[in-house]
């Protein structure tokens, strides 16, 4: 499941739609579940929406804790307050 | 809009029946564009010299794409390179084509018109001529439009015996360009799936490109254009031809930056994309540098590439494709089942 | 290939994650790690399915790491009813079907949506469910079914199709919905004495929206570490090498190695448009059978978009087909060629069961990828 490529952000077309930018293919995407998505923000596109921003920083610290370490000291997730969706 | 101006817009069941309509039909469609003196002659069948080599090479190939029009190309451009390439793979001379059409009843003649001086245009670019054809219309409802027919042959020279059972252990794959163009090109149009890219169509005659590559690999043993199912289908007949593995360095596959995207986001392996403008050769490993730069000396095929080898078959296995990743990896390269559809979900 | 510079993608940010060098290293790292011992870790994505296959990585790993195909594919956990009653609702006059492209071929009891396609009913493969929405607009005197299957990555989409319908007055659009929720299926298989998992491979896009809180019952209960992992060949391959460090040292807990995509808290906004539209309910799985609160239902204020509600379907008797193994091999009870099918009968071009039909199925992952 769940097939998802990042895209860049080209142009916002309206209020809840932008064209995205997958290495050269180019569609347009629903931004309803990104709300705040703006031009030159990569977001994860799966089934015609933009469902998260991908922050290139976070890709490089991911990419540096990877080379460097011989564990990748991951992030931990704490439990959110409510119960999620 | 009167009646007959109507008539003259779209094709009616009586440019099929025979008479006068159908006369005029070819008259001012079909002769006009081909011109070629076996067809304009009007005879029923088309008569013209083939040099006595003693042997001919003959396909027959049916194309029903839609749309018709897409970005590189239409489907009668199409229609003249698939025959021509795919007598050109027995390393015949192509030399002439026949053309059914089935129209459907109300398709707009400009855009038959269109298709017609397209598949005229690319006769003309392969050398081969189109000198004999048939049209029928059918109710509105029968066909998609138009669907086309076409015919080739070709002499074959003395000596050339290319056959995929020829490949053998140590020979080397050599691929003409960049794969998934053609398909990518055309499902960027398709309804449901709209996504725009630069890509074009690779459509493109081959016979000059294979010409080539007999000249400077004279022991090639086989070409295929690897068209619906990709090159995965053209490797796995190749393998089962000749009972061996075939093995594809990945990272030397030649694939466009926005076909590769398109794949991603379709959840396609361009592996299995098709192609209407590509060649697969199969050359033994002292000519593969000569058969690579052959293509590369082609108009079509600036981005050639080698991208593996044939290898022996183990003892007591079956023969398959195999893909090297660039990571050291390998996995089996299966050809595609049934219709392509975007992997979403 | 005239795009301005402007238009061309930036993509070196994340082309790290392909580097050959870097997976080659992880892949040593990853064999020396485990060595000779024996480690189960079950990938519950059919992404990370299909991923593994086409990186050909089981053909690297430690003979004794085992990487088992979870019921990740949404397409191979829709129960047989189901696909029953899309298949009910095709054949219903004046209803076009938009679906996903890999629903067209999974065989219900007696026929499937590609089948009935041929036999003439208006089914349409679409991208994105937004596309069903233009098909309605399109046919205003149609009415237009889209059979919703998915975890929960595409339910937002979903959701937020639902909401647009509304707002567009596209009173002739309905959902057939059978998503459902990942967890649920995590627990089935926890709680299976006949499976052994040492470790989750967790589902990058699953979390992207819901973040990592769903999967905390997996250490507090059951001692088994998560990894919530992304899709390129190093993002694997560095899940793989966390998730074998934790099985190792005994230190069970769930880590992110998808931290760009997968954010703390998940996607918020996503996360309020599901729960505006659906609400839970109990659903049956093929393979895990009926879980409870496992799958999602149109709350009654969006009951107008309800297929189920709106259309009365005559449904076949379900046959679930006979020697097929799907379900154990959803549960990693046994390995996709363990089952007497696999091969012998039940082959991608005439799938018996549903894990041989989509590309994301496991049997049809292993059949293609598999190094004979």
């Amino acid at each position: 499941m769940c097939l998802a490529v990042p895209g860049a952000i080209t142009r916002i077309i309206d209020a809840s739609t932008a064209e995205v930018d997958m290495l050269g293919a180019t569609r347009n995407i629903s931004l309803r579940l990104v709300p705040e998505a703006r031009v030159g923000d990569f977001v994860l596109v799966h089934a015609g929406f933009g469902i998260q921003i991908i922050d290139p920083e976070e890709a490089r610290e991911t990419i540096e804790l990877i080379r460097e370490m011989d564990e990748l000291v991951a992030e931990e997730l704490p439990a959110p307050d409510g119960a999620t969706a | 809009m009167d009646m007959r101006s109507m008539d003259e817009q779209t094709v009616l069941l009586g440019h099929g029946s025979g008479g006068q309509m159908m006369k005029h039909l070819i008259d001012d469609i079909f002769f006009e564009a081909f011109g070629s003196p076996e067809l304009v002659v009007g005879n029923d069948a088309g008569v013209a010299e083939l040099p006595a080599t003693g042997r001919i090479a003959l396909s027959t190939d049916s194309f029903v794409v839609t749309p018709q029009f897409f970005p590189g190309g239409d489907i009668g451009r199409l229609a003249v390179c698939g025959t021509v390439n795919d007598v050109a793979t027995s390393g015949a001379h192509v030399r002439y084509l026949s053309c059914g059409f089935i129209l459907e009843e109300g398709y707009p003649l400009d855009a038959l018109r269109r298709i017609v001086t397209s598949m005229a245009d690319t006769a003309r670019e392969a050398g081969v001529r189109i000198i004999t054809g048939d049209t029928k219309v059918v109710e509105r409802g029968g066909v998609d439009g138009i669907y086309i027919n076409t015919a080739g042959v070709g002499e074959v020279p003395a000596g050339v015996d290319l056959s995929g059972a020829n490949c053998a252990p140590g020979d080397v794959i050599v691929l003409s360009g960049t794969l998934g163009d053609h398909g990518i090109a055309v499902m960027g149009q398709r309804e449901g799936l709209a996504f725009s890219t630069d890509i074009v169509s690779d459509a493109a005659p081959l016979n000059h490109l294979i010409a080539a590559v007999m000249d400077a690999a004279p022991h090639v043993r086989c070409f295929r254009d690897p068209t619906r199912g990709g090159i995965a289908s053209t490797l796995n007949e190749f393998a089962a031809a000749s009972r061996t593995v075939l093995e594809v360095e990945e990272q030397a596959v030649p694939v466009r930056p926005e076909v590769r995207g398109a794949c991603e986001m379709l959840g396609y392996d361009v592996l299995q994309v098709a192609n209407e403008g590509k060649m697969v050769a199969i050359v033994p490993a002292d000519e593969a540098e000569a058969a690579l730069a052959a293509m590369r000396s082609s108009r079509y095929g600036k981005h050639a590439a080698i991208i593996g080898t044939v290898c022996e078959l183990a003892c007591g296995t079956e023969p398959y494709v195999r893909v090297r990743t660039p990571w050291g990896s390998t996995r089996v390269l299966d050809m595609l089942v049934g219709e392509q559809l975007p992997r979403i979900c | 290939m005239s795009a301005s510079p402007n238009r061309m993608p930036r993509t070196a940010d994340f082309a790290a994650f392909r580097d050959p060098d870097l997976a080659r290293e992880l892949i040593a790292r990853i064999n020396a790690l485990v060595a000779d011992r024996v480690i189960y870790l079950m990938e519950v994505c059919g992404t990370h399915t299909v991923s593994i296959g086409r990186y050909g990585f089981r053909s690297v790993m430690p003979e004794g790491l085992h990487l088992l195909s979870g019921p990740g594919c949404p397409v191979c956990v829709t129960a047989n009813r189901d696909i029953d009653r899309a298949i009910a609702l095709a054949r219903l006059d004046g209803v076009i079907i938009a679906t996903f492209g890999d629903m067209m071929r999974v065989p219900g009891s007696s026929t499937s949506l590609i089948a009935e396609k041929a036999a003439g009913r208006d089914i349409r493969v679409v991208y994105s469910p937004l596309d069903a929405l233009d098909i309605a607009a399109q046919n205003p005197a149609r009415e237009v079914v889209f059979i919703s299957v998915g975890f929960e990555t595409t339910t937002p989409a979903m959701a937020a199709c639902v909401l647009e319908a509304a707002e567009r007055g596209l009173s002739n659009f309905s959902l057939f919905c059978a998503n459902k929720a990942t967890p649920a299926a995590l627990r089935a298989i926890e709680d299976d004495p006949q499976t052994r998992i040492d470790g989750f491979l967790l589902p990058g896009h699953v979390s992207t929206i819901t973040g990592a809180a769903p999967y905390r019952f997996l250490v507090d209960e059951f001692s088994t570490p998560g990894v919530i992992t992304g899709f390129e060949p190093v993002d694997i391959l560095a899940g793989i090498e966390m998730l074998a460090r934790m099985v190792i040292s005994g230190a069970p807990d769930i880590k992110n190695a998808y931290p760009r995509g997968a954010h703390r808290e998940g996607n918020t906004v996503a996360q309020r448009l599901c729960a505006e539209v659906f609400e839970p309910c109990d659903a049956l799985w093929r393979g895990l059978g009926e879980l409870p609160a496992s799958g999602l239902r149109l709350r009654e204020a969006y009951a107008a978009f309800d297929a189920s509600r709106r259309f009365d379907i005559e449904v076949e008797p379900t046959v679930e087909p006979r020697g097929c193994r799907c379900g154990d091999v959803l549960r990693g009870r046994i390995a996709p060629g363990e089952c007497p099918l696999f091969d012998r009968g039940c082959t991608p071009e005439h799938p018996i069961g549903p894990c041989m039909v989509s590309s994301e199925g496991s049997c049809a992952a292993s059949f293609r990828f598999k190094d004979r």
